[in-house]
C-alpha cells in the first residue's frame, strides 16, 4: 500500500483520486447555490436557500442526530483537500528536482496557461478556501450582520460589496482554470483516457469547468447588478 | 542565409558552461540542422578551436542519437522531425538560434548539447522485455495477435528513445517513455504473463533516475519525432493501478495462507 | 600463409548444421560462469550474441562505442527480414531462400553457411515474435508477409519501415534482460582499439572510454566483433556516422584475414547530394521503383524544369535497356546505369548526380490516393529533405554505399583466422557472396548471434582453460602503450586541415575508383593517391582538443585512420579480382550487353588478405568454392 504511494505515478492517482471527490463536491456546492435564484417559499416563509442549508445541517438527524451527517462530509473533505495537498507539494518538489537548470529559451505547444499555473492556482484556491469558510460559513470575516441560518440574507449583504465580488470573480476563475486542466488530468491519471474518448473526455473536462466557474459566478453577479436581494418575492 | 547561433557549450560535467555565439555567414537552406553545425565545427577545427560535441549517428531520424533543444523546442521548430533531419530551410536569414542540450536531472551534461541518457537504457533493464530464452519460442504463427493490438504496439514501439519527451516536459517527466515501452508489451498477448510485474518495476525505476512526474501538459506528446500520443501514458497509469490492486488483494491472500 | 580451414561438416548441405551441433563439444552447465566471453558492437548480431550467452550462463562483458546499445545502427534497417516461413503457400521453402541468396551473391559465398541460414531463419521469427516483435499482421492475427527486392515469393517479415529498429530492440531487451540479471555487463561509450592476443589465441581488447578517454584493457577466452560493415570508407553513404572498420581492421593487422574487402553493395535509390555540406546519404526504400518510373533528359546538360521537358526528350533508360524488368532490374545494374547517364553529362539536379523517379504516371493511372497509401511516408521524408513534394514533380535519386559484403574471414564456426576471435554480422564475411539480397542482412545478423554462436564458442570455450590470461599479462600493456601511442600522436599532428577534409577526399577517390564501376587503371590509381593522403594526414590533420574527455574530433580521426590503411586493401583486392561479379564490376569484363561477367574458372574462390607487416604487401591466400547444390548460371535481366 505504502509501495503504491511512494511512486510517482501512484501519487499522481491519490491527487486524482482526492481530486474526483473535491470536484463533486465543488459541483454539487454549485448547484445547491442555485438554489437562490428560487427565491421564497411563502409556505413555510423562508428563503429556499437556507432551508436547503437547513436540510445540509439536519440531514441524518433520524439516525445520528443534527450536523453529525454534516461533519462527516466536511471531515472526508478535509481529509481529501490535505491529502490533494500534501501530495501535490511533494510531487512539485520532485518536478523542482527533476530539472535544476532551466532552458535560456522555452516554448510551449500545448501546456496551457491553466496546466502551468496549476501548483499556483490550487495555492490561491487555499487561501480563497480559507477565507471563503470565514466569510460565509462561520461568518468570523462578514463584518455585515452575519446570522447563523440565514444563508440567503448572509449572502446578499456579503456581495453587495463590489470589491468582495470581485475577489470571488477572480477567485472562480482560477477555479475554473484549476478545473479545466485538473478534470482532464484526473481522466488521464485515472487512466480513463484512450485514443478514441480523448476529444470527448477533454470536452467534458472544458465544460465542467466553465459551467462550474459560471454556476459560482451567477450568484455574486446577480447580487451585485440586483437581480437578488432581501425581497421577498 | 545567415544565421545567430548561441549553443551551450560546457567543457564536461563539473565545468559551470554557457552559451557562446557565432555567426553563420553562408549557410545552405538544404543543409541539415546537424549540417550546419558540421560546418560550424569545421571552422572551428580549422581554427583549432574545439569543436561543438552533440551526439548524432545514423542522422536519418530512427537511432535517436540528437538530442538538442533549438530555440526552446526539443529537436527544433518542426513537428514530427528529430533535429537530423531538421532543414535549415524552416529558419529565417538572420534569425538567432538558440541550442541548448536535454536539461534534466535524470540526463547530466556529458559535454556542450552531449547528455547521458543511460537512466533510459536502465528503466528498460528493470523490466522492459518479455522473457524468453533463444530458441525456446513456439511457432510464431501460434501465437496470433489482432490487427489493432499489433498496430497500437507498432504505434507504442516506434519510440526512438531519444529523450525529447523528458527535454520537452516542464517537470523532466520520463512518462511518455516508460508509457510507450510498458504499453508496446502490455498490448501484446506475449506480454501478458510479465504485465503487472513489469510495470511495476518500470515505474520504480523510472522514479530512481529522479525523473520528474508526469502533470499531463501533453507537451511530451508534441515533441515526440514519432508522435507517440500521451494515451499511452493513460494506459500506463491504468496498468499501473491495476497491478497495485492486484499487489494488495495478493497481499490480503498472504496474509489469509497464514 | 594462413591456414584456411572452414571447418565445414561432412554430409548433405541440409543435415550438416544437425551432424555439427551434435559433434561440437559442450561446456559443463557448471563451468560455464567459469567462462568470459567479450561481444564488441550492440547491433542485431552483437546484442543477440551478448543476450543468447549471458543467458547460457557465461560471463558476458559486452561493449558499444554509442550512448546507448539501442542504437547501433541494425536500426535504421527499412524494408524488412526474410525467413523461409512459406506463410503465404506461394512455394518457399528453405530449400528456395538458400538458392536465391547464394545465386543473389553471385556464386561468391559458400553453401554450407548459406544453408544453414536459411535453415535458421524461421527461428528467427518465431523468437522476434515471442519477445514482442510488433510485426505487421492481417486481419486473422497472422503475421503479414510482403514480397521484397524482386524475389518471387513473399517472405518478407516487415514491421511498418522500422524492421531494423523493431528486431534491435527485441535484441536490445533480451540483451538488457541479461543486464539486470548480471550475467552481461553492458560499457556504452566505449570504443575498441585493439584487440589483444596471447599465444596466438585473442584473450582482450583494449578499448577508450569516450567520456574520461581512460584507455582500459578487458580480459577474456574468447572476443566476438559485431562491429558491422565498412561503407564509410566512401564518406558519403547511408550508413550512420559512427560506422567504421576500426575493429576488424585492427584484427586484421593483428593476423586475422580479411575476405573479400571489394564487395559492397550500392543502393540505387538515395536521395542525391545537395551540396559540399552533405554528410551522409538518406535511403528511400527500394519499393519505390515499383510504381515510379526512372528517366534522365535526351539533351545533355538538359537545366530545365521536368515538367517543361516532354515525353519525347526524357529517356527512360531503363525501360529502353532491360525491357522485360524495366525499372525493377536488381540493385546494381540500376545503380551503374545511373551512374553512367549521369557521368555522361546527363544528371539532374544540383551538381549534376541524380535522376528522376517519376510518380507521374503512376498517379495518373492508380489516382493520388493509392500512391499515398503506399508510399505516403516516403513522401514526406523525401519532401523534408529535399523541400520538394514528389506529387508535384518527379523525386531525383542516386545510388549510394549500403552495405559491405566483405569482412573479416570465419570458418563454418564463425571463428576468423585467430583462434578466439568470432566474427559475427555484417563483420564478417560469410554469408552473402558478392552481392547481398534485401531483407537479408537482418537475418544473416540474428541467426548468427542468436542460433549460430552460442552453439559454436562453446565448441571453441571447452577447450581451452578459463580464465587463464588476466589483464596483467604483458601483451595487454603492449598493446595499451602503442594504442596510446597513438592517440597521442594524432593529438601532436596539430595541422591545418579537418579530419572531416581527408575523409572527403578519401570518399571521392573509393567513389569514384573503387565503387560501382572499377577499372584497373582507376584502381592503379587510387593505390597511389590513397597513400599521399594518408602521409598527409599524418602530417596536416588538425586534432583539437585533449584525450582526457570526450573528443568526437579525436574520434572521428582514429576511425579515418584505420579507413586510410583499409581502403587500399580495398582497391587492391578490386584490382586482383578480374571478373565481374555481383557488386564488384570490373568494367573490362562485362556481356555485349554490359552485364557482369564472371569468371568462375579463376575466381570462383574467397580472397582472404593477410597483414605482413608494416610497410609490406599483403598475401592473398584463397579459399576456393566449391558448389555442389546449386547450378552456377549467368543472370540476364533483358
Amino acid at each position: 500500500m505504502f509501495g503504491f504511494y511512494k511512486t510517482t505515478v501512484g501519487k499522481k492517482i491519490v491527487v486524482a483520486s482526492t481530486g474526483v471527490v473535491l470536484f463533486l463536491f465543488v459541483l454539487g456546492h454549485m448547484a445547491g447555490n442555485l438554489k437562490a435564484f428560487m427565491g421564497f417559499n411563502a409556505a413555510s416563509g423562508r428563503y429556499k436557500l437556507d432551508e436547503y442549508g437547513e436540510f445540509l445541517r439536519t440531514m441524518g438527524h433520524e439516525v445520528m442526530g443534527n450536523y453529525t451527517a454534516l461533519w462527516i462530509v466536511r471531515v472526508v473533505l478535509l481529509l481529501c483537500l490535505l491529502l490533494h495537498l500534501i501530495t501535490i507539494v511533494q510531487l512539485q518538489y520532485q518536478k523542482q528536482r527533476a530539472r535544476p537548470i532551466g532552458y535560456a529559451k522555452r516554448e510551449y505547444d500545448c501546456a496551457t496557461y491553466a496546466a502551468r499555473s496549476m501548483f499556483l492556482g490550487g495555492l490561491l484556491l487555499l487561501i480563497f478556501i480559507v477565507y471563503h469558510l470565514l466569510h460565509l460559513t462561520t461568518g468570523t470575516l462578514h463584518f455585515r450582520g452575519f446570522e447563523e441560518g440565514a444563508v440567503y440574507s448572509n449572502v446578499v449583504t456579503a456581495f453587495n460589496q463590489p470589491l468582495i465580488v470581485a475577489g470571488y470573480l477572480v477567485a472562480m476563475l482560477i477555479l475554473s482554470m484549476h478545473l479545466f486542466h485538473g478534470v482532464w488530468s484526473m481522466f488521464q491519471t485515472l487512466g480513463l483516457d484512450t485514443p478514441q474518448r480523448n476529444k470527448l473526455l477533454r470536452t467534458i473536462a472544458a465544460a465542467a469547468s466553465v459551467i462550474i466557474g459560471l454556476g459560482f459566478a451567477s450568484v455574486p453577479i446577480a447580487v451585485a447588478s440586483g437581480f437578488l436581494n432581501l425581497g421577498q418575492g | 542565409m545567415k544565421i545567430k547561433l548561441h549553443i551551450w557549450r560546457q567543457k564536461n560535467s563539473s565545468d559551470k558552461g554557457g552559451f557562446v555565439r557565432y555567426e553563420m555567414n553562408d549557410v545552405s537552406p538544404d543543409m541539415s540542422f546537424l549540417e550546419m553545425i558540421d560546418v560550424l565545427n569545421e571552422q572551428l577545427e580549422a581554427k583549432g578551436e574545439e569543436p561543438v560535441g552533440f551526439e548524432h549517428d545514423c542522422r536519418e531520424g530512427i537511432c535517436g542519437a540528437c538530442s538538442m533543444v533549438i530555440n526552446g523546442r526539443a529537436h527544433g521548430p518542426q513537428a514530427l522531425t528529430t533535429a537530423c533531419q531538421l532543414h535549415m530551410r524552416k529558419f529565417k536569414d538572420g534569425e538567432d538560434i538558440w541550442v541548448e542540450p536535454w536539461r534534466a536531472r535524470a540526463f547530466p551534461v556529458v559535454k556542450d548539447l552531449i547528455v547521458d541518457r543511460g537512466a533510459f537504457d536502465r528503466i528498460i533493464q528493470a523490466g522492459g522485455y518479455i522473457s524468453v530464452r533463444s530458441g525456446s519460442a513456439p511457432e510464431a504463427n501460434s501465437i496470433l495477435v489482432p490487427k489493432p493490438a499489433a498496430d497500437s504496439a507498432m504505434d507504442a514501439a516506434s519510440c526512438i528513445g531519444c529523450g525529447a519527451c523528458v527535454a520537452a516536459c516542464p517537470n523532466g517527466s520520463a512518462m511518455l517513455f516508460t508509457a510507450a515501452k510498458v504499453s508496446h508489451l502490455a498490448l501484446l498477448p506475449q506480454g501478458q504473463p510479465e504485465r503487472m510485474l513489469r510495470v511495476q518495476k518500470m515505474i520504480e525505476a523510472m522514479d530512481r533516475e529522479m525523473f520528474g512526474p508526469c502533470t499531463n501538459y501533453g507537451e511530451c506528446q508534441e515533441a515526440c519525432p514519432k508522435g507517440i500520443s500521451i494515451s499511452f501514458i493513460s494506459m500506463l497509469n491504468r496498468d499501473y493501478l491495476k497491478s497495485s490492486l492486484v499487489q494488495i488483494k495478493k497481499g490480503a491472500e498472504k496474509v489469509q495462507a497464514q | 600463409m594462413l591456414q584456411l580451414d572452414a571447418k565445414i561438416p561432412s554430409g548433405p548441405v541440409d543435415k550438416k548444421w544437425q551432424k555439427h551441433k551434435f559433434e561440437m563439444k559442450l561446456v559443463n552447465p557448471a563451468n560455464k560462469r567459469k567462462y568470459s566471453v567479450i561481444v564488441v558492437g550492440t547491433g542485431l548480431a552483437g546484442a543477440s550474441a551478448a543476450a543468447s550467452l549471458g543467458e547460457l550462463g557465461y560471463r558476458v562483458k559486452c561493449f558499444c562505442f554509442q550512448d546507448s546499445p539501442r542504437r547501433a545502427h541494425s536500426i535504421a534497417a527499412q524494408g524488412g527480414i526474410n525467413a523461409a516461413k512459406n506463410y503465404q503457400n506461394d512455394g518457399d521453402s528453405i530449400w528456395r531462400l538458400f538458392y536465391d541468396t547464394v545465386k543473389g551473391g553471385d556464386y561468391r559465398a559458400r553453401e554450407a553457411n548459406v544453408y544453414r541460414l536459411a535453415e535458421l531463419s524461421v527461428n528467427i521469427i518465431d523468437q522476434c515474435a515471442a519477445q514482442g516483435v510488433p510485426f505487421a499482421r492481417e486481419y486473422s492475427g497472422h503475421i503479414s508477409n510482403r514480397s521484397f527486392g524482386g524475389t518471387q515469393v513473399s517472405r518478407t517479415f516487415y514491421a511498418r519501415g522500422q524492421t531494423g529498429q523493431q528486431l534491435l530492440l527485441g535484441a536490445y531487451s533480451a540483451l538488457s534482460r541479461q543486464i539486470d540479471d548480471k550475467t552481461v555487463e553492458m560499457y556504452p561509450n566505449t570504443e575498441l582499439l585493439d584487440v589483444v592476443l596471447v599465444d596466438g589465441h585473442c584473450k582482450g581488447i583494449v578499448v577508450r572510454h569516450l567520456i574520461s578517454g581512460k584507455l582500459e584493457s578487458f580480459s577474456a577466452d574468447a572476443v566476438v566483433l559485431a562491429t558491422g560493415g565498412y561503407a564509410n570508407v566512401f564518406y558519403l553513404s547511408t550508413n550512420a556516422k559512427g560506422c567504421n572498420v576500426t575493429a576488424t581492421y585492427r584484427a586484421y593487422k593483428k593476423g586475422a584475414g580479411f575476405g573479400n574487402p571489394c564487395f559492397t553493395q550500392i543502393h540505387p535509390t538515395s536521395i542525391p547530394v545537395s551540396g559540399d555540406h552533405q554528410s551522409k546519404l538518406t535511403l528511400m526504400s527500394e519499393g519505390l521503383r515499383n510504381d515510379g518510373r526512372i528517366w534522365v533528359p535526351r539533351q545533355k546538360g538538359d537545366k530545365r524544369h521536368p515538367s517543361q521537358i516532354s515525353e519525347a526528350e526524357r529517356l527512360y533508360y531503363l525501360e529502353e535497356r532491360y525491357p522485360s524488368f524495366g525499372n525493377l532490374v536488381p540493385r546494381d545494374v540500376a545503380s551503374r546505369a545511373a551512374k553512367e547517364r549521369c557521368d555522361a553529362g546527363f544528371g539532374v539536379g544540383p551538381g549534376g548526380y541524380g535522376v528522376y523517379l517519376d510518380f507521374a504516371d503512376a498517379i495518373k493511372r492508380l489516382g493520388r490516393d493509392v500512391i499515398d497509401e503506399r508510399y505516403g511516408n516516403l513522401f514526406e521524408m523525401y519532401e523534408r529533405i529535399t523541400g520538394e513534394n514528389p506529387f508535384d514533380e518527379p523525386m531525383r535519386i542516386y545510388p549510394a554505399p549500403h552495405y559491405t559484403m566483405g569482412g573479416l574471414w570465419v570458418d563454418y564456426n564463425l571463428m576468423s583466422t585467430i583462434p578466439g576471435l568470432f566474427v559475427i554480422g555484417e563483420a564478417n564475411f560469410s554469408d552473402h557472396g558478392a552481392n547481398r539480397l534485401g531483407a537479408s542482412a537482418l537475418m544473416q545478423g540474428l541467426a548468427d548471434g542468436y542460433f549460430v554462436l552460442p552453439y559454436t564458442i562453446g565448441d571453441y570455450l571447452a577447450r581451452v582453460k578459463p580464465g587463464a590470461v588476466k589483464t596483467d599479462h604483458a601483451e595487454f600493456r603492449g598493446v595499451e602503450n602503442e594504442v596510446g601511442a597513438r592517440t597521442n600522436k594524432l593529438l601532436a599532428i596539430k595541422g591545418k586541415r579537418t579530419v572531416d577534409s581527408f575523409h572527403r577526399e578519401l570518399g571521392r577517390v573509393m567513389w569514384d575508383k573503387c565503387g560501382m564501376g572499377r577499372n584497373a587503371a582507376g584502381l592503379k590509381e587510387a593505390l597511389q593517391k590513397i597513400p599521399t593522403i594518408r602521409e598527409e594526414f599524418w602530417q596536416n590533420v588538425s586534432v583539437v582538443g585533449s584525450g582526457e574527455d570526450r573528443n568526437q574530433c579525436l574520434e572521428k580521426a582514429g576511425r579515418l585512420a584505420d579507413f586510410l590503411e583499409f581502403a587500399e586493401l580495398m582497391c587492391r583486392d578490386a584490382l586482383m579480382r578480374e571478373e565481374s561479379c555481383g557488386g564488384h564490376f570490373r568494367e573490362e569484363h562485362q556481356t555485349p550487353e554490359g552485364e557482369a561477367l564472371r569468371n568462375d574458372k579463376d575466381f570462383s574462390f574467397t580472397a582472404v588478405w593477410e597483414h605482413k607487416g608494416p610497410g609490406r604487401e599483403p598475401e592473398l591466400n584463397r579459399e576456393p568454392l566449391t558448389f555442389e547444390n546449386v547450378h552456377l548460371t549467368q543472370r540476364s535481366y533483358k
